[in-house]
C-alpha cells in the first residue's frame, strides 16, 4: 500500500481522507496485525469444521448390529434367519457378553428365544428383544430384527414397496454444521472483536483522547460496524468455501440472500458487542459479560445439534435468541435454498436485537 | 513584597492588552468523597505559556480536563478562545486546540505515520503528517509501530498528535513525566518551537525545572486550589531568599537562634534538621558556623542551593513537591 500517495499533501484545506474511512482502516490494520485474533476468526472455525466433519462423516455401509444370545432355543436357526437381512450384522454371544455389548453400544439389540418348546420346523414360539429404547439405533434394530424374523417365518408383505435410498449432500451432519459454524463465528468475532477493542481503547484512555478531537462520536462507532462488514465477507467466505471444497456443502439459496443474512447477523452481534462494552472499564469485566451473554447461545442455539431436542416449553425462548435466528436463517438459505421471505421471522428477531442494543449502547456509552 | 501583590500585578499588567486564550472562574469539581478542584480562577493570555505546578493529586489534571471540555465542572465558568463548552460549538472549538492527555496509550499495532494520519483525518485543516513528524523529529520512525517506540518517542508522538491540528492553543498534561533528561529536553524544544510561532500553551507539571524553563507564568497548586500565581522569577523572589541552606546537627539548637542570624529570611525544621531561606549568604555562613562552635554543636551535613520554585512550594505547603 502506498502511504505517501494517500497522505494529504498540500498544507491546508487539501483534500483529506474521511475520518470514517481512516478509523475503519486503522481498525482493520490493528485486527490483521493481531495474529491471535486472526487465528480465532479464520483458522479455528475451519479446524473445527474439519474435525467435526471427519468425526461425523457418513459411513459407507451402515448396518445395525444384532446379537443372538447363546444357549437359547434354536439359536443357530434364529441367527440364520437374521443373517438373511442385508440391514443386519449378526453375532452370537453368551448372555453376559451380550448384555455388556448392549450397554457399551457394540450391538443395538439382543435377541433371545424364551419358549422352551419349539415349533414344527424347529423355530422358537416366542422371542424377547432387548434394546435401549432411548437410542435411535436400538429402535431401528428392533424393527429390522422383527421384520427379518417374521418374514423368514412366512409373513407375507401386503404392500409392494420400492425404496429410494437417499445419501446425498444436503442431509449430512456437515451440511447441518457448516451454517451453524458461520453463525457462531459471526457471533464470536462480532462480540469479541468489538467489545475488546472498545474496552481496550477506553482502558488506554484512547477514547478520551479521541473525544478531545473534533472526531464525530458516531463516526467512531460506525467505523466498528464498517470494519465488521469487511471482516464478515472474509469470515463467511472462508467457512462456506471450506465446506464447499472439502465436503461439498453447497449453498442452495442465492449468494445474495446469504450475504444479506450474514450482514444482518454481523450487525446484530456488533450491536450486542457494543452494548456489552458500553460501560466496562476493564478487560476482565467485559470478558465476563461477553461469556455470560454468549454461553446460552453456545448451548441452545443449535450450532452443533438441533435445538428441537430441548423441551417444547423452552422452544420460544430458544427461538428468540439472536444466534438461533441467525442459524435458522443461514440453514434456510444454505441447506434448503429458501429465499429471504421464508425466514422473515428470524430476520426480524435479529433486526430487533441489533437495533435495540445499538440504540441502548449509544445512550450508555462511556467515553472515559 | 508580599505574595498577593505580585499575583494581582501579574494579572493586571497584561490583562487588558492581550485577550485571554483561556479564562475560568470559581471552578469546582467534586468526586465521590474528594474535592478535586476547590474554586480556581485563572486566565491564560494569548501567546504565553502558562504552567500549573503541583504534586500528584493537586487537581491539575482535573482542572486541565475541565478546560479541555472533557470533564464537566460542578460549578464555575470556562471560556476557551472566547467560547464556552456545551454551547453547540464544541467541535468547532476542538478544531483549534491541540491536546495531549496524561497516560494516553496510542494503538500499539499502528505505525507512527498511520497514527498521525488517523488524527489528521479528524480535523478540517490539519497540518501535513510529514511536517508534523519533522516537527517532533520522528522522521526515522515513520514506519515503526507505536509499540516499538521508546518512552520519549511515544511522548513526542503524543505531542505530534496534538500538533497535527495546527492548534492555536496547546494543552499538555505532564508532558515529560517519566522521561529521561535527553527526552525531556527534546519535548521542551518542541514546545518552545510551538511558542516561537505564536502558539499559546497551558501545561501541567510537577517538575519545577520544567515550569521555570518553559512558563511565562506559573500557578502553584495544592489540594485543588491555587496557592500562588506569578512569573517564576517573581515567585522565587517572593521567598525573600537567594539561597536555601539545609543542614543537620547533633546537639541543641533552636529556630529562634537561627532566625536571629544576619541575612536569614525564614527558618523551618525539626529535630536536628533545619532549612533556612537566606538573603545574604556571605554574612550568614560565618555567623552560623560561629554560633555552632560557640554552642559546641557538631555539624553533620550542610548543603546550599539557589532558591527555586521547589522552595516556593515547600515554603507554601511545608512539603516537598516530589514526595507525594
Amino acid at each position: 500500500m502506498n502511504e505517501h500517495r494517500l497522505d494529504p499533501i498540500a498544507p491546508h484545506g487539501a483534500k483529506r481522507p474521511h475520518p470514517l474511512v481512516e478509523l475503519t482502516r486503522a481498525r482493520l490494520l490493528e485486527f490483521l496485525r493481531e495474529p491471535e485474533a486472526v487465528f480465532w476468526v479464520f483458522v479455528f472455525p475451519v479446524l473445527l469444521a474439519l474435525a467435526l466433519g471427519i468425526a461425523f462423516r457418513s459411513k459407507p455401509a451402515e448396518t445395525l448390529r444384532a446379537a443372538v444370545e447363546r444357549g437359547t432355543p434354536a439359536e443357530a436357526r434364529v441367527a440364520a434367519m437374521l443373517r438373511g437381512s442385508p440391514d443386519l450384522t449378526v453375532t452370537v454371544l453368551a448372555a453376559g457378553e451380550a448384555d455388556q455389548a448392549l450397554r457399551t453400544g457394540k450391538v443395538d439389540v439382543v435377541v433371545a428365544a424364551t419358549a422352551a418348546a419349539t415349533g414344527s420346523r424347529g423355530e422358537p414360539l416366542s422371542v424377547t428383544y432387548r434394546y435401549d429404547t432411548t437410542r435411535a439405533e436400538g429402535r431401528a434394530a428392533r424393527l429390522a430384527v422383527d421384520d427379518a424374523l417374521q418374514r423368514a417365518l412366512g409373513r407375507p408383505d401386503l404392500l409392494a414397496v420400492h425404496e429410494d435410498r437417499v445419501a446425498r449432500p444436503g442431509n449430512r451432519y456437515i451440511d447441518f454444521l457448516i451454517p451453524g459454524l458461520v453463525g457462531l463465528n459471526l457471533m464470536g468475532s462480532g462480540m469479541w472483536g468489538l467489545g475488546f477493542a472498545v474496552v481496550q481503547a477506553r482502558v488506554r484512555k484512547l477514547l478520551k483522547r479521541f473525544a478531545a478531537t473534533p472526531m464525530r462520536r458516531s463516526h467512531y462507532l460506525l467505523s466498528f460496524m464498517l470494519s465488521r462488514l469487511i471482516g464478515l465477507v472474509l469470515e463467511v467466505a472462508v467457512v462456506v468455501g471450506f465446506g464447499w471444497l472439502l465436503f461439498g456443502v453447497a449453498v442452495r439459496g442465492s449468494l445474495l440472500d446469504l450475504a444479506v443474512v450474514s450482514l444482518l447477523g454481523a450487525l446484530t452481534f456488533a450491536g450486542l458487542g457494543l452494548l456489552v462494552a458500553a460501560r466496562s472499564r476493564t478487560i476482565e469485566g467485559v470478558s465476563g459479560w461477553m461469556n455470560l451473554v454468549q454461553l446460552p447461545m453456545w448451548l441452545f442455539s443449535g450450532t452443533f445439534f438441533s435445538y428441537e431436542r430441548f423441551p417444547a416449553v423452552a422452544q420460544p425462548a430458544i427461538r428468540a435468541l439472536p444466534l438461533t435466528a441467525l442459524n435458522d436463517a443461514l440453514r434456510a438459505v444454505i441447506n434448503e435454498g429458501a429465499g429471504l421471505p421464508a425466514c422473515w421471522v428470524a430476520l426480524a428477531v435479529m433486526a430487533l436485537w441489533g437495533g435495540i442494543s445499538f440504540a441502548v449502547a449509544l445512550r450508555l456509552f462511556r467515553w472515559q | 513584597m508580599p505574595m498577593e501583590t505580585f499575583r494581582a500585578s501579574a494579572v493586571v499588567d497584561r490583562g487588558e492588552a492581550t485577550p485571554a486564550a483561556v479564562r475560568c472562574t470559581s471552578l469546582v469539581k467534586r468526586y465521590e468523597d474528594v474535592v478535586a478542584v476547590a474554586g480556581i480562577d485563572l486566565a491564560v493570555w494569548q501567546g504565553e505559556c502558562f504552567g500549573l505546578l503541583g504534586p500528584n493529586g493537586a487537581g491539575k489534571t482535573t482542572t486541565v480536563e475541565i478546560l479541555e471540555g472533557l470533564t464537566v465542572p460542578d460549578a464555575g465558568s470556562v471560556e476557551v478562545l472566547g467560547w464556552s463548552w456545551g454551547k453547540g460549538r464544541d467541535l468547532e472549538l476542538r478544531e483549534r486546540l491541540g491536546v495531549q492527555l496524561q497516560e494516553t496509550q496510542l494503538a500499539e499495532k499502528l505505525t507512527v505515520g498511520e497514527t498521525l494520519r488517523l488524527f489528521a483525518s479528524f480535523f478540517a485543516r490539519p497540518r501535513p503528517v510529514d511536517e508534523v513528524i519533522g516537527m517532533v523529529g520522528l522522521e526515522d520512525k515513520r514506519r515503526s509501530r507505536v509499540g516499538k517506540l521508546s518512552g520519549g518517542q511515544k511522548q513526542r508522538l503524543a505531542l505530534a498528535c496534538a500538533l497535527v491540528s495546527d492548534p492555536e492553543l496547546l494543552f499538555l498534561d505532564e508532558p515529560t513525566t517519566g522521561l529521561d533528561p535527553q527526552a525531556r529536553l527534546n519535548v521542551w524544544e518542541i514546545v518552545e518551537t510551538f511558542r516561537g510561532r505564536g502558539g499559546t500553551v497551558l501545561l501541567t507539571t510537577h517538575y519545577m525545572e520544567e515550569a521555570a524553563r518553559l512558563c511565562d507564568r506559573v500557578a502553584i497548586m495544592d489540594h485543588g486550589t491555587i496557592l500562588s500565581l506569578d512569573r517564576p522569577a517573581a515567585l522565587v523572589a517572593s521567598l525573600g531568599a537567594e539561597q536555601i541552606v539545609e543542614f543537620a546537627v547533633r546537639g541543641g539548637l533552636d529556630k529562634d537562634t537561627l532566625a536571629g542570624l544576619p541575612g536569614v529570611g525564614s527558618v523551618t525544621g525539626q529535630g536536628g534538621s533545619f532549612r533556612l531561606s537566606v538573603r545574604r549568604i556571605g554574612e550568614m555562613m560565618p555567623a552560623l558556623l560561629m554560633e555552632l562552635d560557640r554552642r559546641g554543636v557538631v555539624l553533620e551535613s550542610l548543603t546550599t542551593h539557589q532558591a527555586t520554585l521547589e522552595d516556593v512550594f515547600v515554603h507554601l505547603t511545608g512539603r516537598a513537591l516530589r514526595d507525594e
